[in-house]
């Protein structure tokens, strides 16, 4: 994107402009955001809701753990069978009608797709939700070449208007409080204050009507692509991807290549999964089903229609077989939910396109371990993500195993240094004894002299107050 | 986009896949030994297929047309769905007609099919057949209503299965604000998995370009988390069960 464009302002201050800077500005923006008790209070308060229907909806499983080993065995057996299973999706999906495009990386992506824009002598294009879309930035893409384009998930739309980034890559807006809302639609919209969310909705409801109808080009994105059948699976509650796939003339949909799954059959168990486990429901309201174009006898739908299969990094991913599963992501959200860091610091902190502990696990995949290691170390590791993913990816272990490829490829030497004059202390008794009766006496200093490593540690901890005695000498004595 | 750009990058990507796919990955940590063992047969042959393990322990369907008919009903209402009961379509054609009185709609769509026929029959109202001919799109989106059939109904999860070969195209469920859809209690399926099975051998061979599951009205927590509905799609869903 070109500095100074309109489309540069869309992600102002959320993407450090230079990735050497991605841990400072981590760093910079955890501490403002934790120290907005304000802010906490209200996220944790609009997850409040979701984990009483979280809870009521997984008791109405037969059982939840079961059906979590069936969950990622249907992802497991996809992923790790992708050379079988995507040329078999692309060729039931070209016998229907529809034309595939590969991108291996965001830059032919976003060439792809503008040069069908072009083909279709686009005026007016409407989206609905595709984290895949923010991923190659396509939305700034788009404005540099002109073409107007509307967010019509009522989430995107605020954050579009807003021009930020989504802030949970489920919930897009969940940290805007409603008089926000409202001024920004009396600003952009010029509708009248309210502070009901439900005739919010129907202001965005009334704005996008017209849109849907007038849009000549749809863009979604792709929750599944079925390889038996050939179809894409859309998951949505709003219906505004219903009607982007339904009313313009031409229909892209934008995919990672590693959403494919084998059958029909295991969107039995995954669909109800994604619901119950990202936004506690027994069923997401629309989930749907695109064969390809219009065919011969319908009424309505597009007459072209093409899905753009992205690798961007995703080989990468799949090439290390430790962190395969990371994969097998439904995106349902439900790490995030759970997360104390990301409850605590905030989805923006993160400067990445999926936030939260999956954003955190495959971020450095995607941009680059050096500069995005740091997000491994965000994380108390409590597991709270790994037991709420549905498809059992193991995510807090993988945050250990990118610290251990950091550690291996760039070594903290003074870490080491630490390490190696530890090891030598406390394997000589006499002077592991000595030294411990030098730092019972010291120890108060620690905090004084910001030391290397240690002082950015204690700047934000208590140190213990030093005991009088050992606790061999203690140990004698009680004998 | 010339072909050969396209072309090079499906076989890079193809080609990473393979290279990737040479080293196995381990399978995920099952909770049971069932699920540990059917994964150590391999990704390719699962012995067990992921729909067979989970069915004893996804949300239950119901065994009986009576207890399907049961759950279907209950769930609807939990979606904040409409039901009305009709013993025919004699008796459903007085309910919509009686609706669309009561609130004074001027304009209904619908498309042709032998459930909806009569029930549109009985309106006093104007309306709009969306599958004769091109139909304007202004016109649909200023409907009160649009009425159409399905394909089926699952008890399990309370959700209608529509299709664009079936059911009126794509525009006919979503677009008007109040969706009306004519249920027959032979429709009725009990899970999921039973309606998937629906799409994959009843349109063998001529797949509707759109098949979708509706589970209520549309609905938006966008704002603050809290529940608002009629987000995009209808506002109300009015199911109508025959039979
Ligand atoms: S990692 Fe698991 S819990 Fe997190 S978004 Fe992906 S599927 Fe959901």
């Amino acid at each position: 994107m070109k500095p100074g464009s309109p489309a540069a302002a869309l992600h102002p201050v959320h993407e450090a402009e230079d990735p050497h800077l991605a841990k400072q500005k981590f760093l910079d923006d955890a501490a403002e955001h934790v120290r907005d008790t304000g802010h906490r209070a209200f996220v944790r308060k609009a997850l409040g809701g979701y984990y009483t229907n979280r809870d009521t909806q997984q008791a109405r499983y037969r059982d939840w753990e079961q059906a979590r080993d069936a969950a990622s065995l249907a992802k497991w057996s996809a992923v790790n069978r992708l050379d079988e299973l995507l040329p078999k999706f692309v060729a039931a999906f070209e016998a229907n009608g529809g034309q595939v495009h590969w991108a291996r990386n965001a830059d032919e992506a976003r060439t792809i797709i503008l040069e069908l824009l072009r083909g279709a002598k686009a005026k007016a294009i409407i989206k609905s939700k595709c984290m895949t879309s923010e991923e190659i930035h396509l939305n700034a893409a788009l404005e540099d070449d002109g073409y107007g384009v509307v967010e019509s998930d009522l989430g995107e739309f605020i954050q579009q208007l807003r021009g930020e980034p989504p802030y949970h890559f489920v919930f897009p807006c969940m940290h805007v409080r409603r008089d926000e809302i409202s001024d920004l639609f009396g600003r952009h919209l010029g509708t009248p204050p309210t502070d009901s969310p439900e005739e919010l909705t129907m202001i965005a409801r009334r704005h996008m009507r017209r849109l849907y109808v007038d849009a000549d080009v749809g863009i979604t994105g792709a929750n599944f692509l079925v390889a038996e059948t050939g179809q894409i699976s859309i998951t949505e509650n709003e219906g505004n991807a219903r009607l982007t796939a339904a009313l313009p003339r031409m229909h892209i949909a934008i995919s990672g290549i590693e959403k494919v799954v084998a059958n029909l059959d295991d969107l039995a168990v995954l669909l109800p999964m994604l619901a119950t486990a990202g936004a506690g429901q027994p069923m997401t309201c629309y989930n749907t089903l695109y064969a390809g174009p219009r065919q011969p006898g319908e009424c309505d739908g597009p007459e072209e229609m093409h899905v753009v299969l992205l690798d961007n990094a995703r080989t990468a991913i799949l090439a290390d077989p430790e962190q395969r599963d990371s994969l097998h992501c439904i995106r349902c959200g439900a790490c995030l939910n759970v997360c104390p860091i990301f409850k605590n610091v905030g989805g923006f902190t993160y400067g990445t396109t999926y936030q939260g502990p999956i954003g955190s696990v495959i971020t450095p995949h995607l941009r680059g371990l050096a500069d995005w290691n740091h997000l491994s170390g965000a994380s108390s590791l409590c597991g709270a993500c790994t037991d709420a993913c549905p498809v059992r990816i193991d995510i807090h272990h993988h945050l250990l195993h990118n610290r251990r490829n950091a550690a291996k490829t760039a070594p903290n030497r003074l870490e080491r240094l630490g390490h190696k004059l530890f090891a030598a202390v406390a394997s000589r008794p006499w002077l592991f004894a000595t030294g411990g009766a030098v730092f019972r006496k010291t120890l108060w200093l620690l905090k004084k002299l910001r030391l290397p490593l240690l002082g950015d540690w204690l700047a934000t901890r208590d140190l213990p107050a030093a005991p009088a005695a050992s606790f061999r000498s203690q140990w004698r004595a009680r004998k | 986009m010339s072909p050969p750009a396209s072309t090079s990058a499906r076989d890079t990507i193809l080609a990473r896949i393979r290279e990737a796919l040479r080293v196995p990955a381990p399978p995920p940590h099952m909770a049971s030994q069932a699920a540990g063992a059917t994964a150590a047969s391999g990704p390719g042959s699962l012995t067990v297929l992921p729909l067979e393990m989970a069915r004893p322990w996804l949300p239950d369907g119901g065994e009986t047309p009576a207890e399907q008919l049961a759950l279907l009903t209950d769930n609807l209402a939990k979606l904040r769905a409409e039901v009305h009961r009709a013993a025919d379509l004699t008796g459903a054609a007085e309910i919509v007609a009686g609706i669309a009185r009561d609130r004074g709609w001027r304009r209904v769509a619908w498309h042709g099919h032998p459930a909806v026929e009569p029930v549109v029959a009985a309106l006093d109202c104007e309306t709009l057949r969306v599958d004769d001919n091109a139909f304007d799109k202004n016109a649909l989106e200023s409907c009160d209503a649009g009425i159409t059939a399905c394909d089926a109904a699952i008890a399990q999860t309370g959700s209608i299965l529509v299709s664009s070969g079936t059911c009126g195209g794509r525009a006919l469920s979503i677009l008007p604000h109040v969706h009306i859809v004519l249920v027959s209690l032979d429709q009725i399926v009990a899970t999921l998995s039973d309606a998937l099975e629906l799409v994959r051998t009843g349109y063998a061979g001529r797949m509707p370009s759109m098949v979708s599951f509706i589970t209520g009205p549309s609905r938006t927590g966008d704002i603050e988390r809290i529940l608002v509905l009629g987000a995009h799609g209808p506002k109300e869903l009015l199911v109508i069960l025959v039979g």
